[in-house]
C-alpha cells in the first residue's frame, strides 16, 4: 500500500493545520517578583497559543490555579481531532475488522488498515511492518517472547535462545524493557547483561567496550531510545552497529522518542521499535511494535487466537503473515484510529517544529531549575540532544510531598521512581520528581513549577 | 485543595523527629513493607512479651505522611497489648477509608487524629497506612512464632 494514501483518507480534518511562521512565544510578566528571571532566547517555530487551543483540558482551572500539566512523559493530553476521529468511527462505522463481511465491516477494516498506514508513514515504515499491541509494554513483551522462544528447525521460525546466549539491556531501562528480558532469561537460561550510565545519565559506551559487553554470545540488545527519567538520548546507531557486527537483534523502546522527534526507522539502527499511543496525543490501549519485515517474518507468534492464523485443524494451525500473525483476537480498532489521528495531528505541526519547541522549553527549564536551592538534577545538565523529561530531587523531601504542594497550585508532575528503580539506585536516590514537556508546554508553566518548588521549600521549612 | 488540612503541624513535627526510629533487638518478628507506586520502604521489628508490645523499632524511607504515621503508630502501640494495637489500627484504617465521615476518639488516638485530613486525599491513604499494615503483619507473625527477613 502506498504510504501517502493514508494521510488524506480518514483524517482530513487535520490537513488544514500547518506549521505557522516563526514567531516568538509571547510571555507574560513573571507572576512572582522574587524569583529570578532567566532570559533564554526561545527560537520557536510553533505557535503554542494555537496548539493549546486544540487541547480543551489545558484551559482547566484547578481550584484557583490554572492547570500546569508537566506530566506528558507519563500520559500526554489529547487534542480535539483525536477524540473526534474516535467518536466519528464509533458512532458511524463500528464493526469488527477482517471478519465482518458486511459494509460496516468493510468500512471498519478499511479505517483500521488506513490507520496502520498512517502510523507506518509517521515513522518511515512499510504498512506490514506495524504490529498493533495494547501498549509499549505489550509490544516489548511480544518482542521478548517471540525473539527468544522460537524453536530453530521447527519450521515456525524463531531464534531459540539458550544457556550461553546473552541479552544486553541498560540500567536506564523502564521496567517494561527490563522485566520481559529478565523473564526471557529465566525461560531460556540465557544471561542478562547491561550497559551502565555515566553520572550524567548518558550511556557509558567506553566502559561497555572495556567490558566487551556486546560480543559473539550477544543475541539481543534491548535498550531505551531515550530515558524516561533523565531525558538522555541513547547513541542507538553506534550501539546498533556494534550489535549488528555480532549478528545480534536490536530492540529499541521508543516510548519517549517517537512522540517528540522526527523518527525514520530506516536510519534509526534498531530492528524492532516499540512505542505507545497515550504518550503522543493518542488514546490509551494502543501500542505499536515496528519490526523490519524480514525479521518479523522469522518470528513465531506471541498470543494465539483469531485473526493470527491461516488454517486451523484440531491438531495444529498455520499462522498468518506479519503483521496479523502477532495480532490475535479483535484488536483495539478505535484506539488504532485514534493513534493515527494523533500522528496526523503531530505531523500537521511538524515533528521538527515540535522537537525544536521542546528543546527551547527544556533549555529554559534547565536554567530556571538551576536557580532553585537544594535541587539536584538527575541526568544531563546541558539541553543538547536531550529529551523533555527532567528529573530531580529537592533537599531530602519525598517526591510525594513535593508533588502534593505542587498539585495544590495546579502543577501536575510525577513523583516516584518512574518505573526505573535500578536507575534511581545508580544515582543513589530512592525516587525523584519529574517534569516533562510537550508541544503545548509554555515557559510560563516552567515559571509556575519553579515558583511551586520554592513554595515547597518554604512549606517544609527547608534551610530555616 | 487544603494543604494545611493534610499537613497538620503534628504530622510535620513527627516527620522532622521520628519517635522510636532505628532497628533494635530483641524482636520476634521483622517485616518489610513497600509502597510500589512511590517506592516507600519500611522495615519494622516487633518485640512483644506475654501479649504486650514492648518495642516497635523501624527503619523507613518515605514521605512525611508515611513516616509520621509510623512514628505515631509506634507511640500508640508500645505499652499496649498486641490485641489493643491491632484494634487501634483497624479503627485508624476505617477513619482513613471513611472519606472524612469517620472521626477518631482523641483520648484513644492522641496525635493520630491529625491524619483526619488525609482521608480527603485518596492517593495518600496508602502512605498513612504503611506503618500500621507493617505492625499488623508483624503482630500476626509474632503470634504465629515466625520471623521473616525478606
Amino acid at each position: 500500500m502506498a504510504r501517502s494514501s493514508a494521510r488524506n483518507a480518514h483524517f482530513s480534518r487535520s490537513s488544514s493545520r500547518r506549521p505557522t511562521p516563526a514567531r516568538d512565544v509571547p510571555r507574560s510578566p513573571d507572576p512572582v517578583s522574587e524569583t529570578i528571571r532567566v532570559e533564554t532566547a526561545v527560537h520557536d517555530t510553533l505557535d503554542v497559543a494555537r496548539v493549546r487551543a486544540d487541547f480543551p483540558i489545558l484551559a482547566r482551572m484547578m481550584g484557583d490555579n490554572p492547570l500546569t500539566y508537566l506530566d506528558s512523559a507519563n500520559t500526554s493530553q489529547k487534542p480535539r481531532d483525536v477524540v473526534a476521529a474516535m467518536a466519528a468511527h464509533d458512532l458511524g462505522h463500528t464493526a469488527n475488522v477482517a471478519r465482518a463481511m458486511h459494509t460496516l465491516g468493510a468500512e471498519a477494516t478499511a479505517a483500521f488498515e488506513t490507520a496502520r498506514a498512517t502510523i507506518a508513514a509517521f515513522i518511515g515504515a512499510r504498512d506490514d511492518e506495524i504490529v498493533f499491541a495494547k501498549n509499549a509494554s505489550e509490544a516489548l513483551n511480544l518482542a521478548a517472547h517471540s525473539l527468544t522462544a522460537g524453536l530453530p528447525g521447527s519450521g515456525e521460525g524463531g531464534h531459540g535462545l539458550g544457556p550461553g546466549d546473552e541479552i544486553v539491556v541498560s540500567i536506564a531501562e523502564h521496567h517494561s524493557n527490563l522485566v520481559p528480558w529478565q523473564m526471557a532469561c529465566q525461560r531460556t537460561g540465557a544471561t542478562l547483561r547491561w550497559f551502565d550510565v555515566t553520572d550524567e545519565g548518558r550511556f557509558d559506551l567506553d566502559r561497555a567496550r572495556e567490558q566487551n559487553l556486546v560480543n559473539e554470545r550477544t543475541k539481543i540488545v534491548a535498550v531505551t531510545a531515550m530515558s524516561n527519567v533523565t531525558g538522555a538520548p541513547t547513541p542507538l546507531a553506534e550501539i546498533a552497529e556494534w550489535a549488528h557486527g555480532h549478528g545480534a537483534v536490536v530492540v529499541a523502546d521508543g516510548s519517549q522518542l517517537v512522540p517528540h522527534q522526527p523518527v525514520d526507522v530506516v536510519d534509526l539502527g534498531a530492528d524492532l521499535l516499540a512505542f505507545t499511543g497515550h504518550k503522543m496525543c493518542g488514546p490509551t490501549g494502543i501500542g505499536v511494535l515496528w519490526g523490519r519485515r524480514d525479521l518479523l517474518a522469522t518470528m513465531p507468534p506471541f498470543l494465539g487466537g483469531g485473526e493470527m492464523i491461516a488454517v486451523v485443524t484440531m491438531e495444529e494451525s498455520t499462522y498468518a503473515n506479519p503483521p496479523h500473525r502477532f495480532e490475535a483476537g479483535t484488536p483495539p480498532i478505535t484506539e488504532a484510529i485514534g493513534l493515527a489521528a494523533a500522528c496526523a495531528y503531530l505531523d500537521g505541526w511538524g515533528m521538527a517544529a515540535i522537537r525544536d519547541h521542546e528543546g527551547a522549553i527544556t533549555a529554559y527549564a534547565l536554567e530556571r531549575l538551576a536557580t532553585v536551592p537544594h535541587l539536584r538534577l538527575l541526568g544531563p545538565t546541558s539541553p543538547q540532544g536531550r529529551g523533555g523529561a527532567i528529573s530531580f530531587t529537592l533537599a531530602d523531601l519525598h517526591p510525594h510531598d513535593i508533588m502534593q504542594v505542587l498539585d495544590s497550585r495546579g502543577v501536575a508532575v510525577r513523583g516516584g521512581h518512574h518505573c526505573a528503580r535500578p536507575l534511581h539506585e545508580r544515582f543513589g536516590v530512592q525516587s525523584s520528581v519529574r517534569m516533562s514537556s510537550y508541544l503545548y508546554t509554555t515557559t510560563e508553566e516552567i515559571d509556575r513549577l519553579v515558583d511551586g518548588l520554592r513554595a515547597t521549600l518554604a512549606f517544609f521549612k527547608v534551610g530555616q | 485543595m487544603d494543604l494545611q488540612a493534610l499537613y497538620q503541624d503534628i504530622i510535620l513535627d513527627h516527620y522532622k523527629a521520628k519517635h522510636h526510629s532505628g532497628l533494635r533487638e530483641p524482636f520476634e518478628a521483622e517485616v518489610t513493607h513497600v509502597n510500589p507506586s512511590c517506592g516507600d520502604e519500611l522495615v519494622l521489628r516487633l518485640h512483644a512479651e506475654d501479649g504486650a508490645v514492648v518495642d516497635v523499632s523501624y527503619e523507613a524511607v518515605g514521605c512525611s505522611i508515611s513516616q509520621a504515621s509510623t512514628s505515631i503508630m509506634a507511640d500508640l502501640v508500645i505499652g499496649r497489648t498486641v490485641e489493643e494495637g491491632l484494634a487501634l489500627g483497624e479503627g485508624f484504617r476505617e477513619m482513613l477509608e471513611g472519606q472524612g465521615k469517620v472521626t477518631l476518639d482523641e483520648d484513644r488516638y492522641g496525635d493520630a487524629i491529625a491524619f483526619h485530613g488525609v482521608a480527603q486525599f485518596p492517593a495518600r491513604v496508602k502512605c498513612a497506612l504503611l506503618g500500621w499494615a507493617a505492625f499488623r503483619d508483624a503482630a500476626l507473625r509474632a503470634t504465629a512464632g515466625q520471623t521473616e527477613d525478606k
